[in-house]
């Protein structure tokens, strides 16, 4: 078992490596270390996203609600920047933490007190966050000149050579790498996706364990949602639009497997590495970026397929079953 | 907690009046009835004929395909990608009208390309064994993205006139070609749910798999037959509204998935599969057109109505079960 999720981990890095290798084959400038860099930054609200997915997906959930939660509490944010420019930036931070938060701990309680299902929540809140984001905006855009200096400098003030952004990145990965492995709560998100009834019996409540994941995910797509603003300086109804597919497809080619309980931290960061690669090899390489839609979509395909296979050389299947959704 | 999926066995059984009286399709009438006396007191534009006729295009093509995701999703499966194949045969048809196409073969082109597609997701769920929701979501951005090749931010129009009667025709005085359609695909999918085997297969598949295996039902031919006409609906769907519209951009229909599913969790079919009619989903399809025709007619912006939709989704699931626990 720990060999195949270990292989799962390897071929990602030997397929990112064959990748980046042949577009450097062609265009040598795209694995210049400033670039890399540049690509990493770009991916690393992805990479937040997908960790908290991760645990969601882990304890047989799904946040469809990700992106919608990251535009509101982006132009919660951006709104608040506008009325009051003197607010500090950890305020900010803190505020956008707090409304992520609280998005995610509605998705959780109705989860976990009313045991409906997470599909059906989160794409009903993902509509109901989405549409609040107009009706406190007015469908009005936030834009750059509006903003202060420090509330758009903060995601690209530049430490030791990287941009906030992408030390946050790297800050989140770390504590999830350690905090997933190391923590009680961390360890339940595997029992309580791996086998729920187990998990009763070794007395963990699988609601509540479910909640704090949604929670999580919540707390990280508010923080992105302040970061993704103040990085593109504009705010409106329609940002990030559709990239909670994206969160679950970095997650499900990291080898995240969508029956929970299977999948590891490192595998969800390179998924999220591999798309964000093939996104800004698109234009390097001369392809048009529409066809990013259909390659994500492929490789979702791909990835699925494989973990069935990688799961189902375990042992010999005696009745197909049909796998639930949630 | 108690568990949820124990059920009480009750002394006797509940005379067939009583239970008509306490089900959700009757619920969901008095729901409808209320909404469209809210409608009409509140707008005076609300009750004439042409104005109703009009608020149906609101929910007929989205309906067309409910009724086969309400098949599918009773058997346990779901598919996420049905907005996607609309833009995917929607794209395939106004390609062949740039080639010269006429009327039958555009109708032929938008339902073999719906039938390809839930092909494709059928072959994916019951021969590779995948969960259905990961690919259709996989699937989702496959055909949408295809249709964003072809088309890029261009549009395809100029489709022949005598095309436009599928979304714009109407059969007789106010009713719509489109109503018409709805009307007879609801009668012929309540009679393949509700009278056939196949219909019985269904549920038996949505309750337990397995035990269907052993009695003798091919579950992942049924299965692969439901994706095929979902595929199939959101083909002739695609006809309609690119009949409607006139015209196809990449983003046709975006969203719709989750419009379809939450027209088919509303008229009471359970997300997890095994139980669900047609009737509901027909019910909850007049429910949603016409709270969101009353929501336009009184100047709601569409944002705003998906606010009401989403609550709406939630709503439905939540309250009987918040019901259950304060009286239980």
């Amino acid at each position: 078992m720990t060999y195949l999720l270990k292989s799962r981990e390897a071929l990602l890095v030997g397929v990112i490596l064959v990748l980046v290798a042949l577009i450097a084959g062609r265009f040598p400038a795209f694995v210049s270390p400033g670039n890399l860099a540049r690509v990493f930054n770009d991916t690393a609200p992805l990479i937040i996203l997908a960790l908290g997915q991760t645990v969601v997906i882990l304890t047989r959930c799904i946040d469809l609600s990700v992106a919608a939660n990251l535009a509101l509490t982006g132009m919660v944010c951006a709104m608040l920047n506008v009325a009051m420019p003197d607010l500090p930036i950890p305020v900010i931070l803190g505020l956008a933490l707090a409304l992520g938060a609280t998005m995610g701990a509605i998705n959780g309680l109705l989860v976990w007190l009313l045991t409906i299902p997470p599909i059906v929540v989160t794409l009903g809140t993902m509509t109901i966050y989405r549409g609040t984001i107009f009706l406190i905006s007015d469908g009005q855009w936030v834009n750059a000149h509006e903003m202060s200096a420090a509330f758009t400098g903060f995601p690209r003030s530049v430490l030791l050579g990287l941009p906030m952004l992408s030390w946050i990145a790297i800050l989140v990965a770390a504590t999830f790498l350690l905090a997933v492995r190391l923590t009680p709560l961390g360890r339940a998100f595997y029992a309580v996706g791996g086998n729920p009834h187990a998990a009763v019996y070794t007395g963990l409540d699988v609601g509540r364990t479910q909640f704090w994941a949604f929670v999580i995910s919540g707390t990280l797509a508010g923080l992105t949602g302040y970061l993704w603003v103040a990085r593109y300086s504009v705010a409106y109804v329609d940002i990030a639009g559709g990239f909670e597919l994206e969160v679950v497809a970095a997650c499900v080619i990291g080898g995240i497997s969508i029956a929970g309980g299977a999948g590891t931290i490192a595998g969800a960061i390179l998924g999220a590495l591999f798309l964000g690669i093939v996104k800004n090899a698109l234009p390097v390489i001369g392809v048009s970026p529409f066809w990013q839609m259909a390659i994500s979509g492929t490789a979702i395909v791909i990835a699925v397929a494989f973990n069935a296979r990688v799961s189902r050389a375990k042992g010999r299947i005696i009745l197909k079953r049909a796998e639930g959704h949630a | 907690m108690t568990d949820a999926t124990a059920r009480h066995i009750p002394d006797r059984l509940v005379s067939p009046a009583a239970r008509l009286l306490k089900s959700w399709e009757t619920l969901l009438l008095a729901v409808a009835l209320a909404i469209f006396v809210a409608n009409s007191l509140a707008s005076p534009y609300f009750l004439n004929a042409w104005n109703l006729s009009d608020a149906t295009f609101n929910f007929t093509e989205k309906a067309m395909i409910a009724f086969a995701m309400a098949l599918l999703i009773i058997s346990g499966e779901i598919d996420l990608s049905v907005a996607s194949i609309i833009a995917l045969a929607s794209t395939a048809m106004g390609a062949a009208v740039q080639a010269g196409a006429g009327t039958p073969v555009l109708v032929g082109i938008g339902l073999g390309t719906g039938l390809a597609c839930g092909a494709v997701n059928g072959i994916l769920v019951t021969r590779m064994g995948l969960p259905s929701i990961v690919v259709t979501i996989g699937t989702m951005s496959l055909f949408r993205g295809i249709s964003y090749i072809a088309l890029g931010d261009k549009v395809y129009k100029g489709y022949p006139s005598d095309f436009g009667y599928f979304g714009q025709g109407y059969v007789w005085w106010v009713f719509s070609f489109e109503l018409v359609l709805f009307a007879i695909l609801a009668v012929v999918y309540g009679v393949l749910l509700h009278k056939t085997n196949f219909g019985r297969a269904v549920y038996a598949i949505g309750n337990n798999p397995t035990a269907a295996l052993f009695s003798g039902i091919r579950v992942q031919r049924v299965k692969f037959i439901l994706f095929l006409l979902t595929g199939l609906m959101s083909g002739i769907a695609a006809i309609c509204l690119t009949s409607r519209l006139g015209s196809t951009r990449p983003s046709i229909a975006f969203g719709w998935e989750l419009e379809v599913v939450t027209m088919v969790v509303l008229g009471g079919v359970n997300i997890l599969g095994g139980s669900g009619t047609i009737p509901g989903v027909v019910i909850a399809a007049f429910v949603m057109g016409l709270v969101t025709f009353g929501l336009g007619l009184l100047n709601v912006p569409g944002i705003v109505m998906s606010i009401f939709i989403g609550c709406l989704l939630i709503g439905v699931i939540a309250l009987p079960r918040l019901w259950t626990m304060w009286r239980g």
